[in-house]
């Protein structure tokens, strides 16, 4: 049976870390702030430039938030997991009775928190400076942010994973998924720009149905309630075969003694 | 009659062309310290990580306090703990955050109590809010062990755990062990590699050699029951020809 005490404790381990460490708070504002700031100026400068009339802000900006909200959840859940490859303790977690479902459980709700401050500063700086409003968007703006929430959650779960199988110098096949992602997920641009193939594979990408469905609002202002229905169906498809990935995983790691033995990065 | 605290089956772990642990039996009881005994690379170590849940045994069984644990992990691990000297506690979390972290893992009731008392018992109080990663070794191994008691486990499991200690502060850990075992109802499974402090400690001992146990008894009178004038000579002996003696 899940104990939700054990899974709140990956959280509050989160919570311990970030009260004692700056270089931890930091990042979740700045680079989210940063952003902002220069898609903030970027969208400004195409309004006055392109003489459309048409407003750069809610698509492009609004992309950036989107999509800025999903990176954040990502690495909320593989940031949370690293403090376990960084620290070495695979040892004394794993040998716990915390099971899978629960530590996995943990990693999503750091990650709720992660990403709610992120989106909390990006909503702030996009609304007050650059005044982008939201209600562009309508009621589909939840339906959004759940689509890339889940996603980031399977994502992340996916990566962890990785990391687990090939050792701790793999973090770094891990920060840039999402930057690999980005051009098929149609953040900027429509998915009609992309190559057929590039197509097909962007139609895999719950994201890509959002950013799509975006566009369309602000362009016709008429959302596709049917194709976020697929975004969810293929979220949930992500998030099952991510979490059987994980579960594979680890238990390929007890079987072969890959978590004894992490540090040693031994492809077995 | 008292059924074991561990209670380890024909345990066996394969690698491919190699065998770790080879068919091992053996028996920890209530109030009992075994010592399990052998050479680097015997495969201690691989046992205690099988007992832990984190190596799969090729083949065997363990049963924790009447628990399985290929059947109730979780349950089996709730009552069992452990230190090693090659697991220290995350530096970056303070004493009390990490004593709090596993206590939740662990489910520990009246968890501020629990740490309070164990704070005192490790003479750790004036460490509570120091990052684990600053403590010298010897706190850190103190921090270790009161985790470790965190649940007042059935089952504690030591690897080495006063490898990296001077002698005073490893002869109050062993007093510390000894009074564990000596009150509660649990049972201590300890591997290390000073014969003294085995002698010292350990109701029994274990010796294993290339995944087998060659050995078993009592510490203080082993040796002699084998032409040898000490733990430490039998060690010696065991691990340069291990087939000159056989299991009794």
């Amino acid at each position: 049976m899940v104990s939700f005490r054990r899974t709140l404790a990956i959280p509050l381990r989160q919570f311990y870390l970030m009260q004692g460490s700056p270089a931890r708070v930091l990042p979740m504002f700045a680079w989210v702030a940063i952003d902002m700031i220069t898609w903030g100026f970027i969208t400004k400068y195409l309004n006055a430039v392109s003489g459309s009339g048409f407003n750069f802000v809610p698509s492009l900006l609004g992309a950036v938030l989107l999509w800025d909200f999903f990176v954040r959840v990502m690495q909320g859940v593989t940031t949370a997991f690293f403090e376990d490859v960084w620290s070495r303790n695979f040892l004394n977690i794993f040998a716990t009775p915390l099971s899978i479902p629960e530590y996995v459980g943990g990693l999503m709700l750091s990650s709720i928190a992660s990403g709610v401050i992120g989106l909390s500063v990006m909503l702030v700086l996009a609304t007050a400076v650059f005044g982008l409003s939201f209600f562009v968007y309508g009621i589909l703006l939840i339906p959004y942010l759940l689509v890339l929430f889940v996603f980031g959650i399977a994502l992340g779960v996916i990566g962890c994973g990785i990391v687990l199988r090939l050792g701790p110098a793999s973090e770094w096949l891990i920060w840039p998924i999402p930057a690999l992602i980005s051009p098929l997920a149609g953040v900027f641009y429509p998915l009609s720009t992309l190559p057929a193939w590039m197509r097909g594979l962007a139609r895999l990408l719950p994201p890509s149905y959002v950013f799509e469905s975006m566009r369309g609002i602000v362009l016709k202002r008429a959302g596709s309630p049917v194709s976020l229905l697929w975004a969810a169906a293929l979220d949930i498809a992500f998030l099952l075969l991510a979490s059987w990935f994980f579960s594979y995983i680890y238990h390929h790691a007890v079987r072969t003694g890959l978590i004894a033995r992490y540090s040693a990065e031994s492809l077995s | 009659m008292i059924p074991a605290v561990l209670s380890v089956r024909e345990l066996r772990k394969r690698y491919r062309d190699t065998v770790a642990v080879d068919g091992v039996s053996f028996e920890v009881n209530r109030n009992e310290i075994v010592g399990l005994l052998g050479p680097n690379g015997a495969g201690k170590t691989t046992t205690i990580n099988m007992i832990l849940g984190v190596l799969e045994p090729t083949s065997g069984a363990i049963v924790v306090d009447g628990l399985d644990l290929a059947k109730k992990r979780s349950q089996v691990l709730a009552r069992t703990n452990f230190a090693a000297v090659y697991a220290p506690l995350p530096g970056n979390l303070t004493v009390l955050q990490n004593l709090r972290f596993f206590g939740l893992i662990y489910g520990v009731k009246n968890l501020p109590a629990r740490i309070e008392v164990l704070l005192e018992q490790f003479d750790l109080l004036s460490f509570r809010d120091t990052k684990c990663g600053v403590l010298s070794s010897g706190e850190q191994t103190r921090v270790s062990l009161a985790k470790a008691l965190l649940n007042n486990p059935r089952l504690l499991l030591l690897d080495e755990p006063t490898a990296s200690l001077d002698p005073s502060v490893a002869r109050e850990i062993r007093v510390k062990i000894r009074d564990f075992a000596a009150q509660g109802e649990g049972g201590v499974l300890w591997t290390s590699h000073n014969m003294y402090e085995v002698a010292d400690v350990c109701h029994r001992v274990l010796f294993l050699s290339k995944g087998k146990i060659l050995l078993e008894g009592d510490p203080r009178t082993l040796p002699a029951e084998h032409g040898k004038e000490t733990l430490e000579d039998l060690f010696v002996a065991l691990a340069r020809e291990p087939l000159a003696l056989e299991r009794v």
